[in-house]
């Protein structure tokens, strides 16, 4: 019986049965879901790390004891990961070491397109690009054994549409299975674990011929195994393509010759250069960067169209893949169908905040310090602080960024207050370290950790600070003031996130803070963990409501005009939807009129 | 009844109104018909409260897991706007399957943008289209005996716009729900059978 499965629950039943053991990771979309998944199969150790790079140095030392590993990130992630990358790489893995990643083209929930195929180029290790959520689970398993065979890390790279995708595989009942231990630790094992200056000199020449000898495996015994898939139709064009390029691509040119490639890096160049001579011209259709036409390019092999008409930027998808195709002569153009929009304005609809979110009362307290302030924003649901209605975030980069921006700000001279903005999962990620920095330097920055209990934006995770594990065990959950304290900051102040006079006040006196950084930790649960109590819910008194508008500031989706026309503005009337509220109380605190209050 | 041997449905709404169990649901539907079936949609930051869109092919063999412009067969918009927003995805002789209710996104709220006319917004999709058919989901849902069941009313009325054995579609719906709402669904399923019926 075949059932659905997105690319990402796929990868982690393939890495099950393939014997994956230890596994870690932090939840990144379109990455997530690989680790909730291969957590619930038996017989695995499945961790949440405080950062990518930490999630990937527990696979390293995990493997280097002997385990069969899987680390799991997107794309941006493996830019934190990436020092510990570049070396394990090096040393090579005595047990197989898969690093999933998921890339996001179009930066659908992301702040770039990066390709994570030029990190497998960098670090030189392969890459496998699987097309379907069947593959997912089948290349997992091929990932496992090209690092065991060539000693080498393996990525396996998704992107949003593979992850999130779902299509058909072969149902199956995961067997019970206990977890093993690890054997006595080897330190005669051939490969060099010490990563020390010599070792690196030694090793880079045998990296180098791992490279040649794995498009050598890919060419010949890659191709048996299944890894790439070759169909042979007209000959006068021929496409080489990957991933889900691959998908549009069989569907848009039904008749070409096509080469898909299950491995782009190092691509099995021989295979190539064979089937180049049995086409008229060669195609290379690729999301994304130009990886595998680089190679071909640098082998000598002419590539007829690439990158000239499949762009590099923006995810493909049918209609662009049909662009490129029609650009290169490869299909005619048909009158496309009627797709003008409709002749009525249709107005945007951005993503908001949850109704009864934690981070509301901050975000419609700090927007009025516009002009005294400006706020350096973090990675999370509250980067929606940029947006309307609070457009409250001036700076935003990568994870945990806030502090170490508001610190360079402050320390420049700028002329306004510096906040940060940081999550709670955010700051264990990486606002530590930059918090220690603003202590030792002496910055005058506050530094808001909008404590939600939860790494809510990727979906709910757990992490340090709430003492739960990916596994539903109980570990020690990390006090955020006490961390604070520890590494000497001297104003320490928590708030309930849903005071909205109380927020402001503390907000007033951490900008006030001088001498070193001023940590203000916004508690208060995120709606969908189970720390968050819902309360009677609010009600409009329409006898009351003169639509001045104030309680739209707080960005609510509950929040909205009822049909009532207030005559002297002409304006509709505010109301509340009841299904929508969760009786958070911030609208009322900042009607003026007190014409919000409990419904009976 | 012909068989139907592929289709590309689009369903479109706003993040909470329950469109990602309803298009796993109709993706099912396509295997259980013994066809091939893929879907796909967007996550993360776009669901909380944004435009969600999420497409659903079945085809003997599906290539893209994603529809085409100007190629849905079937447009499902759980929400007014979203129909309007989205039905130049529709090929000429598509067909619109429009929950008659209205979400007014911030930009409204916020006085900085009107939300079109609702008359003028239905006569400008039914220019477009084949055919439009407006569901009162949500009053169906109440009736049924839980507002939860929205997605089941627009997926009955779904299944009763394509050629597909409604049993295929009652069991998928049933197989996914939770157990204890297992009798409001079937009454949410037979009412929106009804409404696309008629």
């Amino acid at each position: 019986m075949k059932v659905l499965l997105s690319g990402n629950e796929a990868i982690a039943l393939g890495a099950w049965e393939a014997g994956v053991q230890y596994a870690s990771a932090y939840p990144g979309t379109p990455s997530t879901e690989v680790m909730e998944r291969f957590a619930q199969y038996p017989g695995v150790r499945a961790e949440w790390a405080s950062n990518e790079k930490v999630a990937l140095d527990n696979a390293i030392g995990a493997c280097f004891g002997g385990a069969r590993v899987l680390a799991a990130m997107k794309h941006v992630g493996v830019n934190v990961a990436a020092d510990s990358l570049m070396s394990v790489s090096y040393t090579g893995v005595p047990a197989a070491f898969v690093l999933v990643t998921a890339d996001d083209p179009s930066a659908t929930s992301s702040q770039n397109e990066q390709d994570s195929r030029r990190y497998a180029q960098f670090a030189k290790f392969p890459c496998l690009d699987p097309a379907d959520s069947d593959e997912g689970r089948r290349f997992a398993g091929l990932a496992l054994d090209v690092s065991e065979r060539f000693q080498t890390p393996v990525m396996l790279r998704s992107t949003t549409r593979l992850s999130h995708s779902k299509s058909a595989v072969e149902a199956h009942v995961p067997e019970e299975r206990e977890y093993e231990g690890l054997p006595r630790y080897d330190r005669k094992v051939a490969i060099a674990r010490t990563i020390l200056p010599s070792v690196a000199r030694r090793r880079h020449p045998e990296i180098e011929q791992r490279l040649r000898d794995l498009a050598a495996w890919s060419s010949t015994e890659g191709f048996e195994r299944g890894l790439h898939h070759l169909r042979m139709g007209d000959r006068s064009v021929g496409v080489v393509t990957t991933g889900m390029a691959y998908q549009y691509v069989r569907e848009l040119l039904p008749d070409v010759s096509i080469l898909k490639l299950g491995m782009s890096y190092p691509v099995p160049l021989e295979k190539i250069r064979e089937f180049a001579s049995q086409v008229d011209q060669l195609v290379v259709v690729e999301e994304l960067e130009p990886i595998i036409e680089e190679q071909l390019v640098n082998a000598g092999i002419a590539v007829a169209h690439g990158k000239d008409v499949f762009p590099i930027c923006g995810e493909l998808t049918p209609a662009v893949v049909r662009a490129g195709a029609i650009a290169a002569g490869l299909l005619d153009s048909v009158p496309t169908p009627e797709t003008a929009p409709l002749d009525i304005e249709i107005p945007e609809r951005y993503p908001a905040l949850c109704p009864g979110c934690p981070h509301r009362a901050f975000f419609y307290n700090v927007r009025r310090y516009k002009r005294k302030a400006i706020v350096a924003g973090d990675i999370g649901c509250y980067s929606m602080g940029a947006l309307p209605p609070f457009t409250a975030v001036d700076m935003l980069i990568s994870m945990g960024a806030s502090i170490g921006m508001a610190h360079g700000f402050n320390r420049a001279g700028g002329q306004e207050a510096a906040i940060a903005v940081i999550g709670d999962s955010t700051f264990f990620h990486s606002g530590i370290a930059p918090l220690a920095s603003a202590v030792y330097n002496r910055a005058n920055i506050a530094v808001v950790v909008l404590d939600n209990r939860i790494t809510a934006m990727t979906g709910q995770q757990e992490h340090p600070g709430t003492g739960i594990t990916l596994q539903g065990e109980a570990g020690k959950d990390i006090d955020i003031a006490g961390v604070a304290r520890a590494l000497g900051v001297d104003f320490v102040e928590e708030i309930n996130a849903w005071d909205v006079d109380g927020v402001n006040s503390i907000l007033r006196k951490a900008m006030a803070h001088e001498n070193g950084p001023a940590v203000v930790i916004v508690r208060g649960a995120c709606v969908f963990t189970p720390y968050f109590k819902r309360q009677p819910i609010m009600r409009v008194d329409p006898e009351k409501c003169v639509t001045c508008g104030m309680c739209f500031n707080v960005g609510c989706p509950a929040i909205v005009r009822s049909d009532e026309i207030y005559e002297t503005s002409g304006k509709r009337k505010t109301a509340i939807d009841p299904l929508l509220c969760t009786g958070c109380s911030v609208c009322s605190q900042v009607c003026p009129v007190q014409a919000i209050g409990r419904a009976e | 009844m012909t068989k139907i041997e592929r289709v590309n449905i689009l369903v479109v709404g706003v993040g909470g109104q329950g469109i990602i169990t309803a298009s796993d649901i109709a993706a099912q539907v396509g295997l259980d018909l013994g066809l091939d079936a893929k879907k796909s949609e967007v996550h993360g930051f776009a669901q909380r409260g944004g435009v969600v869109e999420s497409h659903i092919r079945w085809a003997p063999s599906v290539g893209s897991p994603t529809c085409e412009k100007g190629y849905v067969d079937v447009l499902v918009a759980f929400e007014l706007l979203e129909a309007a927003r989205w039905v130049d995805w529709l090929k000429p002789e598509g067909v619109v399957l429009v929950n008659h209710q209205r979400l007014d996104p911030m930009s409204v709220n916020l006085g900085k943008a009107a939300y079109p006319d609702e008359d003028e917004l239905l006569a400008a999709l039914r220019e477009r289209a084949k055919r439009v058919v407006v569901v009162d989901a949500l009053p169906l849902a109440e009736q049924a005996g839980n507002q939860r069941t929205m997605n089941t009313v627009m997926l009955a009325a779904l299944s009763s716009m394509l050629d597909t054995d409604p049993e295929v579609w009652r069991k998928a719906i049933l197989r996914r729900v939770p157990q204890k709402y297992a009798d409001v669904n079937e009454v949410a399923f037979q009412l929106g059978r009804q409404v696309a019926a008629s």
